[in-house]
């Protein structure tokens, strides 16, 4: 009885969780262009994709934003977190404080407060300041996933390559980021995800000429997004659901590298 | 090892710029009037503030914060047996049903807030259904009821993950000593899990009524204009009014709204253990 219970209740919640994905995975197939109907099955929309110029472009963007942001967060991440690390007292708190701020503030802060200073520094909006937005909210959570692999670092062991005649940056290259390279994987992993999916923050630094998948498709929401769109995110999310059970599969760590 | 924290001093002029120096803008703002593109001409003005106090907009104020908390409770009481199912499953299953939690994050979530439109809109799915088998018609969207599933749909997991995480490490010989005691199940809920896992519902709270009390997009889709929130409000601002006071002193009120709810689940969490002092995502 006891059981049955539990499962009919998770049956619900997950059908709730699912109902949306599936709908659009629907959606995708489906001849008719509206919404509401269904008008038997086709692949025409899977076709019509890599033709649209509009959703390319965004891809492309989002992509590109993804990669580079990940990229440069991790590396510039990294480095200050070891750099955080060794400092002690008031300025640690200080940087840690305000490195904090952009995982808290609500995003929409986050992005009206961008675009405040880069419209008011003359700046125009565009790919650069919509990089700048993503690299911005992604080293935070680099360096909150590298810290605490520091602190769990021997701090002996970098001292002993460096009597043992170690250069600092040898130490740094050979022994430091060896151990806290898990950190840096969970932080790059993070920082991918957050890029890819943004939409508040770019939506308000990214300006007319530039978008990414989520500003597209919420300006094509109100009128009805294409079913094109529905197509795309189809294969995303494939690719991803079988990304993830290959890794779940290789390493029971899978569900400590997601969370 | 002493110079190893001149790393971290490019950062910091990074944060200062692109940080500190944009929320001072805001506030900057927020309290003067005059040419938005002429730093010289701002004038001191408590224009914004006074519009904020027009009945309109503290009922948007308000509208936001009761619906955000309502979600946030509405995602707790789902979300914890949830969380507690989950915990108590064997291992190789509970690998499995945390990746089903966490895979419908990985659709973009415009789109998922966008599949609700097309099955809570008055010709959709759910109504289908219900023709089908004879119950009565849902006319929730556009509206406010289906705003507050829009955000429930959006941050269950949020809530259901940091619960999980916290239930799942408590140690198991604690519940039998006090099964062995002669506490039973209610009880031993009571008294020893529930205390034990608020720090997970603490970071939960926070993780759901954080971006619940400022979104625009689930409030500007599924609402469809006519609940409007505080996101709406500033999104509004900065994008078509131009109004850039109001929208900064709208900012700072959230920003305020958005501390004090934060001290006091601090002040809760103080009983908890402060292990979980980083509010990150999961």
């Amino acid at each position: 009885m006891k059981k049955a219970v539990v499962r009919i209740y998770m049956g619900l919640i997950f059908l709730f969780l699912y109902a949306p994905i599936i709908t659009l995975i629907a959606f995708s197939f489906n001849k008719s262009k509206s919404r509401g109907q269904w008008g038997g099955f086709t692949l025409d929309w899977y076709a019509e994709l890599f033709k649209d110029r509009l959703i390319t472009e965004a891809l492309y963007y989002t992509i590109l934003i993804a990669v580079l942001a990940t990229l440069i967060s991790t590396i510039v991440g990294t480095i200050s977190a070891i750099g955080i690390h060794y400092m002690r007292g008031f300025s640690k708190n200080l940087v840690l404080n305000i490195n904090n701020l952009p995982v808290l503030n609500p995003d929409i802060v986050t992005g009206v407060a961008l675009m405040t200073l880069f419209i008011s520094a003359g700046m125009k909006l565009g790919f650069v300041t919509m990089l700048i937005a993503h690299v911005l909210f992604c080293i935070p959570y680099v360096i909150l996933a590298v810290l605490p692999k520091l602190r769990q670092l021997n701090r002996h062991i970098a001292e002993a390559a460096m009597d043992l005649g170690a250069t600092p940056g040898y130490a740094l290259r050979k022994v430091i980021l060896p151990e806290i390279r898990p950190g840096i994987v969970s932080g790059a992993l993070m920082a991918f995800t957050l890029s890819i999916d943004d939409f508040v923050i770019s939506f308000f630094t990214a300006g007319n000429e530039v978008s990414n998948l989520s500003i597209l498709i919420y300006s094509m929401a109100k009128r009805g997004v294409k079913p094109s769109i529905n197509a795309l995110s189809t294969l995303m999310f494939v690719t991803v659901v079988i990304l993830l059970l290959i890794i779940n599969k290789k390493s029971e760590k899978g569900e400590e590298l997601l969370l | 090892m002493k110079r190893m924290k001149l790393l971290a001093y490019p950062y910091s002029v990074w944060m200062a710029i692109f940080i500190v120096v944009p929320l001072f803008l805001v506030l900057l703002y927020s309290f003067t009037e005059g040419n938005i593109h002429n730093l010289t001409e701002l004038r001191f003005s408590t224009k914004g503030y006074e519009r904020v106090l027009e009945p309109l907009y503290l009922k948007v104020i308000m509208n936001s914060f009761v619906l955000a908390a309502i979600s946030t409770l509405c995602c707790l009481v789902l979300g914890y047996p949830v969380a507690m199912i989950v915990s108590k499953a064997n291992p190789k299953v509970r690998g499995m049903l945390v990746m089903f939690l966490i895979v419908p994050m990985w659709m973009n979530f415009l789109l998922r807030t966008y599949a609700w439109m097309s099955i809570l809109s008055p010709n959709g799915f759910l109504n289908r259904v219900l023709e089908l088998v004879g119950l009565p018609r849902l006319e929730i969207m556009p509206g406010k009821t289906a705003v507050l599933l829009g955000m429930i749909y959006n941050f269950l997991p949020f809530m259901i993950l940091p619960i999980y995480t916290v239930l799942s490490k408590i140690d198991k010989s604690v519940i039998e000593a006090a099964n062995d005691l002669g506490a039973n199940k209610i009880k031993t809920f009571m008294r020893v899990i529930l205390p034990l896992s608020i720090p997970g519902v603490v970071s939960g709270i926070t993780m759901v009524f954080l971006p619940a009390v400022s979104t625009f997009v689930i409030s500007g889709l599924l609402g469809g204009g006519k609940t409007p929130l505080i996101g709406d409000l500033i999104e509004q601002q900065f994008m078509w009014e131009g109004n850039w006071h109001f929208g900064s002193s709208l900012s700072i009120i959230l920003m305020v709204m958005i501390l004090i709810s934060m001290a006091i689940m601090s002040r809760l969490d103080r009983n908890g253990q402060q292990e979980d002092k980083n509010p990150v995502k999961m």
